[in-house]
């Protein structure tokens, strides 16, 4: 009640749909060729190493990290380079990939061996041969995060709180030993003294095996969460499990990040990664996805080579059911994740989840007028107001947009997805903070 | 892969719609109306459906002179007609009814845009609209075939300081002159249940506006029954639990219907206690849905990580 006078942020109840959380990883046979691009992390695309021609095995680099904020790329296959060309990407963007043909065999680059890490700016080293971004749908490259020197603790994000989603589900299921030694590896080289893994309620599985997995080891906590989405936000992670607020503005003047308020977040599957390499020396090169929807015929999850395209990924599963019209392509979870235009598109670091629905599953109702019942206000988890930004917007009103901090909006959905009147709330917060964040870098008014 | 639908994220919705929201509303005013029919008799049916049906009427006519697109489908048309009639008394001749639903529909909410648009409650200004220039017709609160005893004692709230004799069983069943949905407590509770349960509205209004009554009037009075009496006469819990709740006339923030409660609540102790009336409730809504932008600007929310910027002063930093 007290709260609520403070800000609502309540979520939104979505629901869970989670049917593949109790199935197995499935391994999908090699494709015949795979797509690489060389930007699939937040930050500069990295540079292709290789030549057309070239022999490549599963681990060998092809794209070196273009900057600080960038990462590598390694071939998830072994086979031969058919060409370095332009894509346009499912986002729109383009970018230069890299095409391997495979020749079955999934041989491992020889270069890949564990490497030796005994200080922190090993750690990094290792981190950034790894190719690590944040693997949860962000693309983060994880080493600039860990290299703030501010951190006290470790957040794991393993809320998944996106529908149908279980590929985290399955990583503490399946590899939980890695989990345990990624967690271990950056809290003792990073100096982290504790460590919080944040699992939603739905999976009581998972939190009992945490549990009592994290028990003797000193620091670490597990921490169950409630069921509202979007729990799995940085933000709302932070508040939740550590109390703390991360600020709208940062010490330097850019907006706030968990690391300004002692903080650092990695997604479950992010550290289990971690620990993989740490463990064989094999970068990220493949990713669990949640093959999902109404219209799959074999909901599964499948580990794929990263750069597999969606077509061979639905293929591996069963492809679309005969008598259901196929009506959207999601790539990630329901609530943020991108519709796609077709299925010629590779997979990424940071895909998650297929998600294939029926025409009937797809198309949204249309909207109507705002009843202004505040319903979006009680969902946003920032405590923003929507209905209040959405007039400001429509008027173009800096000031107003200003004062109702538009800047903080995250493009969770949940304001759209409360609206009864079904209005598109989300985009029109997305598009107001657009034009506000562009009117502030040509100075304000 | 052909025809593929591409649309921004998020690509599910609620189950909630704005039809199964208005839905739940008039679910919630069945109690009342089914208390009113059994206090009142059957004319208090005929009352409601004669009402209900002209304000879908006019909405549906009015939508299709203009070439607008029809939206009584929505049920929020239903809702104002239900809630107009419950603000009747039994004996309100029908003709009567039906130019309260005129204003209501017509006047109140169509011409300021329609649902989510008019700024205070369509049912609320039907019903002062009524009151004021009908007003003996409103206040002739006994049905003249009633022979239960009873039904022909006046409302209570014209007894003043006589109420405290007044039965509170008969209060709370309703068993007393006054306007239909208005006199049974235990209806009005009952759908104020079902739309909590339903998570049609949250709580804070009403029990904002009944609770600032009561301990004014407890305050004033010296006497917690009396004002326990007070809370459960006249139209303040039916306003507090259907009228002042109004999507699009309340405020939005918890916080600012916090406040909007408050002042309700307020206004209604001093209207009772210090003005020529004895029943201010619709009045002090009434002001308060004027009031709604302001309680919306000092309720806001406090965003996650906002802090308050430092005060420049005048003649400081540029």
């Amino acid at each position: 009640m007290f709260k609520s006078l403070k800000r609502s942020a309540k979520g939104v109840a979505v629901p869970h749909d989670k049917a593949t959380a109790g199935l197995a990883t499935v391994q999908m046979p090699v494709p015949d060729r795979v797509v690489i691009p060389m930007s699939m992390h937040i930050g500069a695309p990295a540079e292709p190493t290789v030549q057309k021609g070239d022999t490549v095995q599963v681990g060998t680099i092809i794209g070196k990290a273009g900057g600080f904020v960038s990462a590598n790329i390694h071939s998830s296959v072994s086979g031969t380079v058919e060409g370095i060309a332009p894509l346009r990407m499912v986002n729109g963007a383009m970018t230069t990939a890299v095409t391997i043909k495979t020749d079955g065999a999934q041989t491992v680059d020889p270069a890949c061996v564990p490497p030796t890490v005994t200080d922190k700016a090993s750690l990094m080293a290792a981190v950034q041969n790894c190719g690590l971004v944040g693997v949860g749908g962000a693309g983060f490259p994880t080493h600039v995060k860990l290299a703030a020197n501010t951190i006290d603790t470790l957040l794991i994000n393993a809320a998944e709180c996106e529908p149908y989603l279980t590929t985290d589900c399955r990583e503490m299921l399946e590899c939980s030993d890695t989990i345990i030694s990624g967690i271990s590896a950056v809290m003792k080289y990073c100096e982290i003294p504790h460590c919080i893994i944040g699992i939603e309620r739905n999976k009581p599985e998972c939190i009992d095996l945490l549990c009592s997995l994290v028990r003797k080891m000193p620091g670490v906590t597990v921490k169950p969460l409630p069921m509202r989405y979007p729990q799995g936000a940085e933000k709302t992670l932070v508040e939740t499990c550590t109390g703390r607020e991360v600020p709208q503005v940062g010490p330097s003047g850019k907006p706030g990040l968990p690391a300004d308020v002692g903080c650092v977040i990695m997604n479950v599957t992010s550290v289990s990664t971690l620990g993989k390499y740490l463990k064989t020396g094999i970068p990220l090169v493949s990713k669990r996805l949640t093959v999902e929807g109404d219209a799959i015929v074999k909901p599964q999850n499948i580990e794929v080579p990263i750069g597999t395209m969606y077509s061979d990924v639905i293929a591996a599963c069963g492809g679309i059911k005969e008598d259901v019209p196929l009506g959207k392509i999601l790539f990630g979870g329901p609530m943020m994740g991108g519709a796609a235009p077709g299925a010629d598109f590779p997979v990424l670091k940071q895909n998650n989840g297929l998600l294939l629905l029926s025409k009937a599953a797809a198309v949204l109702p249309e909207p109507s007028a705002c009843i202004r019942c505040g319903r979006c206000i009680e969902a946003c988890p920032m405590g923003l107001e929507p209905v209040a930004i959405a007039e400001a917007f429509n008027n173009k009103d800096f000031d107003v947009l200003k004062a109702r901090c538009v800047d903080l909006c995250v493009a969770c959905g949940s304001c759209s997805y409360a609206c009864p009147a079904k209005r598109p709330v989300s985009q029109t917060m997305t598009l107001a903070k657009g034009w506000y964040m562009g009117e502030l870098r040509k100075g304000g008014k | 892969m052909e025809n593929l639908i591409v649309t921004a994220s998020p690509h599910i919705r609620d189950k909630a719609t704005t039809r199964s929201l208005m839905g739940y509303v008039a679910i919630s005013l069945l109690p009342c109306v089914l208390a009113s029919a059994l206090i009142f008799g059957m004319r208090a049916l005929v009352l409601v459906v004669v009402t209900t049906f002209a304000c879908v009427s006019f909405e549906y006519l009015y939508e299709m002179l203009l070439h607008k697109p029809v939206t009584v489908k929505d049920l929020s048309a239903v809702v104002t007609g239900m809630i107009l009639s419950l603000n009747m008394p039994v004996g309100m001749p029908l003709w009567i009814a039906i130019v309260g639903a005129f204003v209501a529909i017509v006047i109140t909410k169509q011409l300021f845009g329609g649902l989510g648009y008019n700024f205070a409650n369509p049912a609320l200004v039907g019903r002062i609209v009524l009151f004021l220039g009908f007003t003996s017709r409103m206040t002739a609160y006994v049905y003249p075939d009633m022979s239960v005893d009873a039904l022909a004692s006046a409302t209570p709230l014209a007894l003043g300081s006589e109420l405290r004799s007044v039965n509170l069983l008969h209060m709370f069943l309703g068993l007393h002159g006054g306007m239909l949905g208005e006199v049974s407590v235990l209806a009005i509770l009952a759908g104020f249940a079902i739309l909590l349960a339903s998570g049609t509205i949250h709580a804070t209004i009403p029990v904002s506006i009944v609770g600032t009554m009561f301990v004014l009037s407890a305050l004033y009075t010296g006497d917690p029954y009396l004002a326990l009496l007070q809370c459960m006469s006249g139209g303040l819990l039916f306003g507090a639990v259907f009228m002042a709740t109004d999507y699009v006339t309340c405020p939005f923030t918890t916080k600012g219907k916090l406040f909007y409660g408050i002042f309700i609540g307020l206004v209604t102790f001093l209207i009772r206690n210090f003005a020529s009336m004895n029943e201010g409730m619709s009045f002090a809504i009434l002001l308060g849905n004027l009031m709604v932008p302001w309680f919306n600007a000092w309720g806001h929310q406090i965003p996650l990580g906002y802090k308050k910027p430092k005060k420049v002063k005048e003649g400081g930093a540029a």
